[in-house]
């Protein structure tokens, strides 16, 4: 298979997969069309990320980048979740095929999709989130 | 791992034992070019004319008829384009369904860049072809026909007789794509009005590379390849001789045990259909239930994706395959599932476990088992599942 170890291993046995019935907040990216959506719950105190759980609908790579973007993110502050980006979570899985690096945009987005719920949610404003569009195209095209 | 289960034989079959000896002595022993006029090279054109004469008598076919291609995309390709530059004058217009092989859709989507033009019939919920469309659709300018006997994704076989006699009450060519259908399905090209028909070696358990095209006394066709006097002038390069004896040998075992693999095939197949449906909620069979290959399954698991299911299926050691998006590297399912009217998402989940002669029932029992484990672990995981529980 065309997939690194890590991201077997993420995708054989994903951490964090699951929900949490009182998150504050959650986000939900993709679309079915497509064949990937991915949705984050994260349970935030004192600006720390307690915890968080993911659902995915899609691929190996998309399964392995929710779980690794959620191990990257557990215990971590705001500012430190919104700085994660795509590419770091791809380093992380020891890089992804070209054509599923946008599973990996698909994991920093469910993760500003959630932070964005819980800004509204609790009237906290994050610095970041305004200028994003969690487009439902979702970057298939970098792949070409 | 300690077993191997192999269920995508309509991707590729092994080459069996007795077509792999009699391939053997063709690549160190009786290397002869057929072209040339010594004893050794005189082997070689034997060995080629035999296979031909195989192929023929499979199909009903003179040995004349039969021209070696180095697989089923050449022949595809050989067809469509040959037919269509040969009869330019004629007419510009070539009928062919949406749910073929790609060797021929691409090819079709070639020549309208050419100046051609194509219709692409639809198909019903199982996927089988409008006839009337089809007769809608034949005009002064039409010059070929091209539908495929029997599908490689879903297995639904096409109603060909009805389609051959179309085809020659209107006076248009009528080409069929048998790659899969070859070895499964009793063919008559005569019985059956087909002009032109593609066939490959691999699919039937020989040799990949190597595949044939049968072309009808008279049909005038352009060559895809120029060069040498092989092939009647029609198909230049020196001949894959173990290649093209593979085919031949592959090609006389298929038809000689086919009653006997169908009824086999058949009754593996309605028990994993069965298995699934007894075992497994949210699901679709794909294609015709009755007019399909018999060894092709096509299941699609509602709420997960395919690339998914086939990485689990892996682990587990087994090998299958999938319409799902991620599997064929480009954006959309497969255009097959689309065309018989699955949503993309659903087309995502699908699942094809296509058998073989190497099949057994005990094979048949894990894989169920096992696919019911791994269904269930990925919709726990999906979003989409959630939605589905929570209405109900």
């Amino acid at each position: 298979m065309m997939y690194s170890d890590k991201v077997m291993d993420h995708f054989t046995n994903p951490r964090n997969v699951g929900e949490i019935i009182d998150a504050d907040g959650i986000g939900e990216v993709g679309n079915a069309k497509c064949g990937d959506i991915m949705r984050m719950y994260l349970k935030i105190e004192d600006g720390i990320i307690e915890d968080v759980k993911f659902k995915t609908f899609g691929c190996g790579s998309a399964i392995a980048s929710s779980s690794m973007a959620t191990e990257l993110i557990k215990g971590k502050t705001i500012d430190e979740a919104m700085r994660l980006t795509n590419k770091a979570v791809a380093d992380a899985l020891d890089g992804l095929p070209p054509v599923k690096m946008h599973c990996s945009v698909l994991a920093e987005q469910a993760i500003k999709s959630a932070l964005l719920d819980y800004s509204k949610k609790h009237n906290i404003h994050i610095e970041g989130l305004e200028d994003i569009n969690f487009d439902d195209d979702h970057h298939h095209d970098i792949e070409e | 791992m300690t077993k191997y289960i192999y269920m995508d034989n309509a991707a590729t079959t092994p080459v069996k034992k007795e077509v792999f000896d009699e391939m053997l002595p063709f690549f160190s022993e009786q290397y002869g070019n057929p072209s040339s006029v010594y004893s050794l090279a005189n082997a070689s054109k034997m060995a080629v004319e035999k296979a031909r004469e195989r192929v023929a008598i499979a199909i009903g076919a003179d040995k004349k008829e039969i021209f070696f291609t180095a697989g089923g995309s050449e022949s595809d390709n050989w067809a469509i384009k040959g037919i269509a530059y040969s009869q330019k004058k004629k007419g510009n217009h070539i009928i062919t369904t949406k749910i073929e092989h790609h060797g021929i859709l691409h090819t079709c989507q070639y020549l309208e860049k050419q100046g051609f033009e194509v219709t692409y019939l639809d198909v019903d919920e199982d996927g089988i072809v409008d006839l009337e469309q089809l007769r809608a659709s034949i005009k002064d300018t039409t010059i070929l026909i091209s539908i495929m006997f029997a599908n490689n994704e879903i297995g639904t076989i096409q109603p060909i007789k009805e389609i051959g006699k179309i085809a020659k009450e209107n006076d248009v060519l009528f080409h069929t794509d048998a790659v899969q259908a070859m070895g499964h399905v009793k063919i008559d090209v005569n019985d059956l009005n087909i002009d032109l028909l593609s066939m490959s070696a691999h699919k039937i358990y020989g040799p990949k590379g190597v595949g044939a095209l049968y072309i009808r006394r008279g049909v005038k066709i352009d060559p895809l390849i120029s060069g040498g006097a092989q092939e009647r002038n029609k198909r230049a390069g020196t001949e894959n001789v173990p290649g093209i004896v593979g085919l031949g040998k592959a090609v006389e075992i298929a038809y000689e045990n086919m009653e006997d693999s169908n009824k086999k095939l058949i009754n593996l197949r309605d028990s994993l259909i069965k298995k699934i449906e007894d075992n497994i909620d949210y699901i679709r069979l794909n294609g015709h239930r009755t007019e399909r290959l018999p060894g092709n399954v096509n299941f699609s698991f509602e709420f997960i994706e395919g690339e998914s299911l086939l990485l689990s299926l892996d682990m587990v050691g087994i090998a299958a395959s999938s319409g799902s998006a991620c599997t064929s590297g480009s954006l959309d399912p497969s255009h097959v599932l689309l065309s018989i009217g699955l949503p993309h998402e659903i087309a995502h989940g699908s699942l094809r476990l296509s058998l073989g002669d190497f099949n057994t029932e005990d094979e048949i029992d894990y894989v169920v088992d096992k696919l019911v484990t791994i269904v269930d672990r990925l919709r726990q995981m999906s979003p989409l599942y959630d939605r589905i529980k929570g209405e109900n």
